[in-house]
């Protein structure tokens, strides 16, 4: 079972997710890049369940993309949101909360 | 309920698995049905050719068809159901000792069952219980209870459906949401089945508050004017109080009665009979689930929102007066009916609230009826006032004769709804006194099947509610001089008064409205600012006309079961059967539908009916109608044909000449007050006076005395702050609030308000987490 290679691969996407969401402006990329980091733990869920002959690990797989497709509905009003009011989906300049 | 099947001998088991005819036991499928058209309607209503209506009349078809089968089925299952083929199965299964708690079906059979008759025959309500699921021991189940109660309602409810789906094709045809009307009927239907088929009574709250829900959408189905909107809120708003007693009234059931195990009603209302539960819980229970009646079956003080609820298109009105939801409140206290039997102390009393409510209901309705306009509202408070009669003759222990007018009642009104939508449709108004009058030249038909449903209304020999109002009247149990009986449960001599005050009120309100819509001249046809809004698809302007068949037909249909269904209940001793059936058609309707013998109903006794309680409450009603036709077909028809005017009243009729009459009439118009008093006096003192008096308790009160100990505090704190407070706590405070001043000021950096800062620094404080969690596992 080449687990190592999997965990690998799903270490280098989360990287590239954490990336894209601390270094894009663009919140749509930012978006993206969050499903990355979880389709990274989704790897490792179904990596370690077919390792260990668990069929949890999938079915805790599926949980995550219906999660996933929840937060990305919440996110994408966000932006759109965003869009309607600033003409602009850039993250740089959304920092009504600064202290 | 395997484990009980073991505890004993057969004679002591109370449910069985055993095999019931397969109608009776798959009777959910009548309330699947409408549920499933709901479905259908709402996704594909629109598009189909019938905008929707034809899943709605579909579906309610064959649960009416399925509800017929399932009533021949419990006769047969009623009369042919012996102890001894009970025996024999019941000993099979005790054999095979095999059986799962999941899926079996199960008949109840009490421990008294033997002794209920020397025929053998039982009264074994069929339950069929699927376990939905199991928490701490305690069971939630989903599952159906068919006893002659079920399957009545059942009739009922799908047959007046069904007639008002018809109907609505006509009368709501071209409406802007006619498949969404459609749709809410449908799950209405399917709703109220539900809930008269639950076999426990967390199902029974949650059929009851769908019923709440659909009613709501149906109100104000016209939402777009606002006192419709404002009738739909009133009829939820006034529920809901309503469904506060309800919750605690099956709370203290569950754990009372259920023991804290079990919903199953049929197990709680053997509890009950068996004795062992506490009084005091029965008591509370009993009185909560009054409090429900009151709301859901619009009974005395809560009964404010369904007059206003006319405010929904006349189907649904029909539809929610006859059938569906404020029978749901009778049909509660009739399944649940050991908690108030016990609880209350029905028998053998002469005074209990559930009785004094309902007649007290019965004559405050009757009288508002009197001072509508505008047709629905008299037809309305003529329901509430039925209901009264309704919630009376359960409170006085008679279980038949409660369930038996509730039965004809539904027949009757539906009729007289129908019809009023039937002259509304033709005028676009239910305003009796300005837009209509001498109707029955336009609309002969609707008139002979309104005049029908407002004799049998009224309580006229031989129609139907005549037959149902005496063996409520006789079971009241107090008419002492009439010639009492003695086997009635209580002797309510209170309650039988209103009760005759009632019929003649009943007769002589209807007489009013028959007059001012039908008779006389036609006052309306000045409305043309209405003409405009309704000219869409009728073209009519001018005269009134008949209405079409689709609303004709349900008139017809409804206007015969109002002459008919009265006699399945001929009182012992009227019109005696034939050699080979001596009982003929007496009390078939008390043998199929009363679970007399059951484990799970009370002994209630039955008065003998007499000959002259019928005769004295017949002429009762007569003399009501008799006062009020000799007032409007006699004085003001004279008179207006003298004058030539168009007349509603006299008008030096007695409102105008005698103080105290003017009063009343005052009264009756505002309801009793009793809006004023919920919206004026209730809400809005709660947010105005009361809100002001408790500031200014809080002003002068409460900060008085916290002023005084603040100013003593005061006196001795200066002491402790000159010397403690200032030198060293003060000194110490200070400090660290400078520090975390300081802190926070270079802190606030951080908080850029970049959400990718705040990310950066959760991945990090994550990574460290991570790092922390390593090292930890490599220790």
């Amino acid at each position: 079972m080449l687990l190592n290679q999997f965990l690998l691969l799903s270490a280098v996407l989360f990287c590239l997710g954490v990336y894209g969401v601390l270094a894009r402006k663009n919140g749509m990329l930012v978006l993206m890049s969050v499903e990355l980091i979880l389709n990274a733990v989704n790897i490792n869920l179904v990596a370690f369940g077919a390792f260990r002959t668990d069929v949890g690990g999938s079915v805790f797989a599926l949980f995550t993309i219906a999660v996933a497709a929840a937060e990305v509905g919440i996110g994408l009003a966000i932006v759109l949101l965003m869009y309607r009011n600033r003409r602009s989906i850039d993250l740089t300049q959304a920092d009504l909360l600064k202290g | 309920m395997f484990p009980r099947l073991a505890a004993g001998a057969v004679s002591e088991v109370s449910t069985v698995t055993n095999e019931a005819n397969w109608l009776l036991e798959n009777a959910w499928l009548i309330a699947l049905l409408p549920a499933i058209s709901f479905v259908l309607i709402l996704f594909f209503g629109k598009k189909m050719p019938f905008k929707g209506a034809e899943f709605g009349i579909t579906a309610v078809s064959i649960s009416f068809i399925l509800a017929i089968l399932t009533g021949a089925a419990w006769m047969e299952h009623r009369d042919n159901f012996t102890l001894d083929t009970f025996g024999e199965k019941a000993a099979v299964l005790v054999d095979d000792g095999a059986g799962s708690a999941v899926d079996n079906v199960t008949l109840a059979v009490g421990t008294a069952a033997e002794a209920a008759g020397g025929d053998g025959q039982a009264y074994v309500a069929v339950q069929k219980t699927t376990q939905w699921l199991q928490s701490g021991g305690v069971e939630f189940n989903a599952g159906i209870m068919v006893d002659g109660l079920s399957v009545m309602m059942l009739f009922v409810v799908t047959m007046i459906s069904l007639l008002v789906h018809i109907y609505s094709t006509d009368y709501v045809g071209g409406d802007r949401r006619y498949t969404h009307f459609f749709a809410f009927l449908s799950l209405f239907t399917a709703s109220m089945l539900f809930f008269v088929l639950s076999d426990n009574i967390l199902q029974m709250i949650v059929g009851w508050e769908l019923v709440g829900v659909c009613s709501f959408a149906l109100i104000g189905h016209w939402w777009e004017e606002k006192p419709n909107s404002d009738a739909a809120l009133k009829a939820f708003i006034t529920n809901r109080v309503g469904d506060v007693g309800l919750l605690v009234g099956m709370i203290t059931l569950f754990f009372a009665a259920g023991k804290g195990m079990t919903f199953d009603t049929i197990t709680i209302n053997e509890n009950i009979l068996q004795g062992g539960v506490s009084h005091t819980a029965l008591v509370v229970a009993a009185a909560c689930l009054t409090i429900a009646v009151m709301s859901k079956s619009g009974q005395f003080v809560l009964h404010t929102w369904l007059p206003d609820a006319m405010a929904g298109p006349t189907p649904v009105s029909a539809l929610i007066h006859a059938a569906t939801m404020v029978v749901a409140g009778i049909y509660m206290v009739a399944r649940l009916f050991p908690v108030f039997w016990e609880g209350m102390q029905i028998d053998g009393s002469s005074i209990n609230f559930l009785a004094t409510v309902g007649a007290v209901t019965l004559v405050g309705a009757g009288l508002l009826a009197f001072v509508q306009d505008d047709i629905k509202k008299v037809l309305a408070y003529s329901t509430v006032s039925q209901l009264g009669y309704m919630a009376m003759a359960l409170g006085v222990g008679a279980w038949t004769a409660a369930v038996f007018h509730l039965f004809t009642h539904a027949f009757f009104k539906a009729n007289l709804f129908l019809g009023s939508g039937s002259v509304a449709h033709a005028v676009h108004s239910f305003d009796m006194k300005k837009d209509m009058g001498g109707m029955r030249k336009f609309m002969p038909k609707t008139y002979v099947t309104f005049l029908i449903g407002s004799l049998a209304l009224a309580g006229l020999f031989p129609l139907a509610g005549f037959w149902s109002k005496d063996e409520i009247l006789v079971n009241t149990g107090g008419w002492g001089i009439l010639g009492g009986s003695a086997s009635a449960p209580g002797s309510y001599t209170f309650h039988f008064v209103m009760g005759m005050i009632g019929a003649a009120l009943t007769a002589a309100y209807m007489t009013r409205c028959v007059y001012l819509t039908f008779h006389g001249e036609y006052r309306g046809g000045h409305h043309d600012d209405h003409a405009e809004d309704h000219a869409d698809d009728h073209g009519h302007h001018g005269e009134p006309h008949e209405s079409g068949p689709r609303i004709l037909y349900p008139l017809y249909i409804l206007s015969a079961f109002s002459i008919l269904v009265g006699f399945v209940n001929f009182p012992p001793g009227f019109l005696t059967g034939s050699k080979k059936d001596p009982a003929g058609w007496q009390e078939r309707f008390l043998h199929f539908i009363e679970p007399a013998g059951s484990s799970y109903f009370p002994a209630v006794g039955h008065a003998t009916p007499s000959w002259w309680l019928a005769i004295v409450a017949s002429l009762v009603a007569v003399a009501g109608a008799g006062a009020a036709f000799t007032y409007y077909f006699v004085k003001v028809d004279r008179l207006a044909q003298r004058t030539g005017e168009h007349l509603v009243g006299l008008p030096n009729g007695v409102t105008t000449t005698n103080a105290l009459a003017r009063a009343g009439h005052k009264l009756l118009v505002n309801k009793y007050y009793l809006d004023h008093l919920y919206t004026g006096i209730i809400a809005g003192g709660t947010k105005g006076p009361i809100a002001k008096a408790a500031y200014w308790v809080n002003q002068n009160v409460l900060d008085g005395t916290v002023d005084g100990a603040g100013r003593t505090a005061v006196q001795s704190g200066k002491l402790v702050y000159e010397k403690i407070d200032q030198g060293v706590v003060d000194g110490a405070i200070n400090a660290s609030g400078r520090t975390s001043a300081a802190i926070g000021e270079e802190l606030r950096h951080i908080n850029t308000g970049r959400v990718q800062n705040y990310a950066a620094i959760m991945f990090a404080g994550a990574a460290i987490l991570a790092g922390a969690f390593v090292l930890l596992l490599a220790l």
